[in-house]
């Protein structure tokens, strides 16, 4: 049962991308920590930093995409996740000052000495243990998704109007942990961290191990995503995203099932922030800021809704520009990504991944017809196959390159 | 009318909506086995009155049982089509971006919690079930193409197939012949006839050359309520029906 489940998630596509992401786990801190400093090849610790970001980006985007691609709930709140599961991995690294601070307090952050508190809150404890702040890294961001998702979800709350609404989750959230009596930093956040399970934070192979820990959570929440998706459960979420009602005239507690994928998803993207923290040496509120959930979409819709593979790529892609622009040219910056959304929205509306395949699909049948209107080779087969869950069975045209419908954002 | 032995009872059923009564003290029973035929003019209560039976709505006063002692009007969708009341929209409904395959797979009677459908393997039986109806709403052919991709008539053959997927005892149907071709509508009818030798079946429908051709009992719902019943020359004898909706 599970060894079935497990293996469904493997195919070509899933093969190449795995393979690819390995190749980029291996390389770049070997080229960073093993090839000397004067060689073209050598990898700078900076440009580590940045892609073992972009890496974290990547999981996020993943995520909405889980949501969004496949069960069609366009969540523009998932920075909210993706913060919380800093803000765990952050605690973890302030308890990890220790006497190090600039008030030399063993066990109180600085911020708190500074506001003139005298003891830990409650909520704080335990976060001197990695274990326990790893655990909260995934458990609270996802209790946080099944309460709201229980009751959003339950009460049939959907399209724009549950857009809405995660966006006021997240901007609650940007409220709260701006004051300073909620005990996470207020303004500043947590910062200054000094170690990692006892390795120097700064340290070029601290920050290799970093990125490779990026990208190996990248390929693990990939692989679950694949398998979750090309399951029963996962053509459920498409006749979900496709058919809300005839799904439930069916029989399917549909609220349970975006309560499931919810779930997951914030779980992942609590992962992402907690491997992000770390690697940009802060967490602040900001984070939790609207804009930031509006761009994640952004990434997925660029690299394609409902591929997987196109979320990764649009996050990579669009925060490179990003970082290019905001070096060359920083006052472009947001034109630019706005220009990118609205032409990818106008032309290629299944984004770079989905347009891609569609075309190789397309290529594949001209061939196949071609030879059979010369009269060789085997007749013209099925068309493209069902986009999101090409399934467990065996039949025709299983495992080819697959393009989702353009769904209306909702 | 005995409530023990019926299918499908509705009894003293009325709701409104802000204020307008679309379903006024309806009272209707379907026989185990029975097919019949509903008829009424736009507003009459048609779907208001399916959305009751499969759980979109709930009534404000009456009873509704199905099998006779199972109480529809506590349950929600999901556990209405898992009690075995299978439904088709107005206008087809399927997953348009899935296979034909899928589709029915997706339809078939199986755990539906989603833990059971993540470790789901679709076994032998199951398999050979799909042939089955593949084979009787004639889309053997179109097996792998997905359903966006169909046309209108075999949409709604589709979905009828996922219906009978689902292995219901009462099927209700909502106007399985709109904008069908004239052959297309004979074999829906045939179709219907044949579905209707193992379930008990609730039509719909607006066409009255449709209606004949089933050949069942009519009931003719107006302003919420029965107008008249019995065979389809009886009704259109009756003078009200002709007024209400016949003669306009």
């Amino acid at each position: 049962m599970m060894t079935s489940f497990l293996f469904r998630a493997m195919d070509a596509r899933a093969g190449i991308f795995l393979a690819l992401l390995t190749a980029v786990i291996l390389l770049v801190p070997a080229g960073n920590l093993l090839v000397p400093e004067d060689s073209p090849f050598h990898v700078p610790t900076y440009t580590v930093a940045l892609m073992g970001k972009y890496l974290t980006y990547a999981l996020l985007a993943l995520s909405v995409d889980l949501v969004w691609g496949f069960c069609g709930i366009l969540s523009l709140g998932h920075a909210a996740f993706f913060a919380l599961g800093g803000y765990a991995m952050g605690m973890y690294l302030m308890r990890q000052i220790g006497s190090r601070g600039v008030y030399g307090d063993p066990i109180l952050p600085d911020f708190m000495v500074f506001l003139n508190w005298d003891a830990l809150p409650w909520f704080w404890y335990g976060f001197d243990m990695f274990w326990f702040a790893a655990l909260m890294v995934v458990l609270v961001p996802g209790a946080l998704a099944f309460i709201f998702g229980w009751f959003a979800f339950r009460s049939r709350v959907t399209g724009v109007y549950l857009s809405i609404i995660t966006q006021a989750l997240t901007y609650a959230l940007l409220l709260a942990f701006f004051r300073n009596d909620m005990g996470f930093g207020g303004n500043n956040g947590l910062t200054d961290f000094k170690d990692i399970l006892g390795f120097d934070i700064q340290a070029n192979t601290t920050r290799a191990a970093l990125f490779a820990a990026s990208g190996i959570a990248l390929g693990l929440c990939y692989f679950i995503c694949r398998a979750i998706t090309r399951s029963k459960l996962g053509k459920v979420l498409v006749a979900v995203r496709d058919a809300e009602s005839r799904t439930r005239f069916l029989g399917y507690r549909v609220e349970h099932y975006k309560l499931f994928v919810w779930t997951i998803s914030a779980m992942m993207a609590g992962i992402a922030g907690a491997l992000y923290v770390p690697q940009v040496g802060i967490i602040n509120p900001g984070e939790f800021a609207p804009a930031n959930s509006i761009e994640v979409v952004i990434w997925v819709a660029v690299g394609g809704r409902g591929t997987l593979v196109g979320a990764v790529l649009g996050a990579v892609l669009v925060n490179f520009a990003k970082t290019w622009f905001t070096a060359v040219l920083p006052d472009v910056w947001l034109f630019a990504l706005g220009g990118l959304f609205v032409v990818v929205t106008l032309f290629l509306p299944k984004g770079i991944v989905g347009t891609v395949s569609q075309g190789w699909t397309a290529l594949k049948q001209r061939k196949v017809s071609a030879s059979a209107e010369s009269g060789s080779g085997t007749p013209p087969t099925a068309p493209p196959q069902s986009p999101a869950a090409p399934a467990n069975l065996a039949g025709p045209g299983k495992g080819k390159p697959l393009s989702s419908e353009p769904q209306p954002a909702e | 009318m005995a409530r023990s032995t019926s299918q499908l009872y509705l009894d003293g059923v009325s709701v409104s909506f802000d204020g307008f009564k679309a379903i006024n003290d309806l009272s209707l029973t379907i026989d185990p086995g029975e097919m019949r035929a509903i008829i009424g003019p736009n507003g009459a209560g048609k779907t208001t009155m399916m959305d009751i039976i499969t759980g979109k709505t709930r009534p404000d006063t009456g009873e509704v049982f199905f099998n006779g002692v199972i109480d529809l009007t506590g349950e929600d969708e999901a556990s209405i089509a898992e009690l075995g009341i299978g439904r088709k929209f107005q206008k087809p409904t399927v997953f348009e971006s899935h296979t034909v395959w899928d589709n029915l797979e997706l339809s078939l009677k199986a755990p539906r919690g989603p833990f059971a459908t993540l470790f789901h393997v679709v076994t032998g039986a199951e398999k050979k079930r799909i042939e089955e109806l593949l084979e009787l709403i004639r889309l053997g052919e179109k097996r792998d193409e997905l359903a966006a991709n169909l046309s209108h008539g075999q949409k709604q053959w589709l979905e009828i197939g996922m219906l009978l997927a689902q292995d219901p005892k009462l099927l209700l149907v909502d106007e399985p012949a709109a904008g069908m071709t004239d052959a297309e509508t004979a074999e829906t009818a045939e179709l219907l006839k044949e579905i209707a030798k193992d379930h008990s079946v609730v039509v719909v429908e607006h066409d009255m050359d449709f209606v004949r051709s089933l050949g069942v009992k009519v009931t003719v719902l107006h302003e919420g309520s029965v107008l008249a019943e019995g065979s389809l020359d009886h009704v259109s004898a009756d003078e009200r029906v002709v007024e209400v909706y016949l003669g306009r």
